[in-house]
């Protein structure tokens, strides 16, 4: 056990508000930059959005056809797993619930999946019910690529890291498949207000 | 899948503070006093570990300042605007408290007499402090491989060691280059804006003498100086990175 | 998050395997591309210390640490000597 460093508190201060923020967290106000690998840069005429995995048809759409869906503006906290929270965040981009009423799937598990190769398992009762989006707008701003422009995945309610920045699809499976993080010890649910950080949390 | 889980084999140790020293406006240097003082190589680094009163801990590395030979080690820190331990180690540790150490840790970003040279070193901002214990160890030893430090610094007020740097250039094998690349006294004669081909060139050993380089700074500085050597005909085997962030474990 | 060089991990990698390792040798499990494990590309301060070949950016390795215990996941690179 280490002893205490005098006059170190980190850079956390008290939380105001303990109904909007998990146990450990703490709360920031910039926004914190975390990648598993270098930022990819996708031209945006390259770029796709598609729906694939255990589905009658799959379904792609571009970038264009992407902007063009009903989209929301939810704002909403968000906390990561390496323990800040970030509070009244807004965004804009189109629901999952809207992108997965476009395909017949019984699935009940999903991956999202990204350029450079990152991945993230979710259950599909996790990213419906309006409590998910593929967001491309940040703050009003189209969304910056170093926090995962041009499209991430939003899932508040869970650790960040499901989070997918740079997302490009979901592919909807029958079994839950570990992702990248969930794959070297992290839990394969990620709720913040439970804790479940690593794999049997 | 291949898996290794170990416990921690390399401890931790305790530093006491004995004294701190204002090098720029953001930069102080700390003098520890280790309890057993093992000698490190030049260019090595240690790991410094806060504990808050709830035992949440933050951790950084930080290059070794002082020389090999001298009798107290010493970290330079930069305080970062955004810094969680920075500004703590520049702003509130006093003299006689005690910092959780591990090291000296690191063979690669390491300079020893023994080492076929010259040595070419390019520093970026607070990138210049390893290069302080490689200058002080080849002036300790009286070496006479020859050394080059090409420094770039926003303005002459953040030049860390400046008159140390002066007086070990005054060692015939020695050079101290310096640019400043924002702000620039009107009679300043060295070379001003950012480390390029030219300047390189200049300042250089040409690449057939495979002159051995260092390079230590912020990420996008230590990339650009390095494409740039490796584009000039510098042997990529002959250079040493070492880039820092504002974060890190 | 910035990208840093192998020798960011040092005090890690003494934790797990002894010693230094900055200057071990290795190839890479995607491309072959050999080099010392300080010329990687780290990617630190995430859920876990993610770390690249330079050449390719294939994952070398990475290091989780789980409620205390540091593992690292070496599948994507051939050390020349584990010992």
């Amino acid at each position: 056990m280490s002893p205490v460093s005098r006059g170190f508190l980190g850079r956390r201060r008290p939380v105001e508000d303990p109904s909007r923020v998990p146990p450990g967290q703490y709360v920031t106000h910039d926004f914190p930059v975390l990648s598993a690998g270098p930022t990819p840069h996708t031209p945006l005429e390259e770029w796709s959005f598609t729906i694939s995995g255990e589905v009658a048809e799959p379904v792609s759409w571009t970038w264009e056809e992407f902007l063009g869906l009903a989209a929301e503006s939810p704002t909403v906290d968000i906390h990561c797993v390496t323990k800040w929270s970030k509070l009244d965040t807004s965004w804009k981009g189109v629901s999952v619930d809207a992108l997965l009423g476009n395909v017949e799937s019984e699935a009940a598990w999903l991956t999202a999946w990204s350029d450079g190769g990152y991945t993230t398992n979710l259950a599909v009762e996790d990213v419906t019910g309006g409590k998910a989006w593929v967001a491309y707008e940040y703050g009003g701003e189209p969304l910056e690529p170093e926090h995962g422009g041009p499209a991430r995945l939003l899932v508040p309610h869970l650790y960040f890291w499901k989070s997918a920045k740079w997302v490009r699809g979901l592919t909807l499976t029958r079994d839950d498949e570990p992702g990248f993080w969930e794959n070297y010890g992290y839990n394969n649910h990620g709720d913040p207000w439970l804790e479940q950080r690593y794999q049997g949390d | 899948m291949a898996r290794a889980a170990l416990s921690g084999r390399l401890s931790w140790q305790f530093g006491r503070v004995v004294e701190l020293v204002e090098e720029t406006a953001r930069t102080k240097s700390l003098v520890l006093e280790t309890p057993a003082r093992q000698g490190h190589r030049a260019g090595q680094h240690v790991d410094v570990r806060l504990t808050a009163p709830d035992g949440y801990q933050a951790q950084r590395s930080y290059s070794i300042a002082s020389g090999p030979e001298d009798e107290h080690l010493v970290l330079t820190v930069e305080r970062l605007v955004d810094g969680e331990v920075s500004p703590y180690l520049v702003d509130e540790l006093r003299p006689g408290d005690e910092l959780e150490l591990r090291g000296p840790i690191g063979g690669y970003f390491v300079w020893e007499a023994a080492l076929v040279g010259p040595v070419l070193m390019v520093a970026g901002g607070s990138g210049v402090v390893p290069f302080r214990a490689m200058l002080r160890h080849g002036a300790a030893l009286g070496s006479d491989v020859p050394m080059r430090l090409l420094y770039s610094s926003r303005a002459l007020s953040d030049v860390i060691y400046g008159e140390e740097l002066m007086r070990l250039a005054e060692r015939e094998p020695v050079e101290v280059h310096l640019t400043l690349t924002r702000e620039w006294p009107d009679d300043w004669a060295g070379p001003r804006g950012r480390i390029d081909g030219p300047l390189l060139d200049q300042v250089a050993w040409p690449p057939p003498q495979r002159p051995l380089i260092y390079i230590c700074g912020p990420s996008g500085f230590v990339e650009a100086a390095s494409q740039t050597l490796v584009q000039r005909g510098h042997d990529p085997s002959r250079i040493r990175t070492e880039r820092f962030g504002p974060s890190g474990q | 998050m910035e990208e840093l060089d192998g020798n960011a991990i040092a005090g890690q990698l003494v934790e797990v395997f002894g010693r230094d390792m900055t200057r071990a040798h290795g190839a890479c499990a995607h491309c072959g591309t050999e080099s010392q494990l300080a010329e990687l590309v780290v990617y630190p301060g995430g859920p876990g210390t993610v770390v690249r070949c330079r050449a390719c950016g294939n994952v070398a390795f990475v290091f989780v640490t789980v409620r205390q215990t540091t593992c690292i996941d070496v599948a994507g690179f051939a050390l020349d000597v584990i010992s």
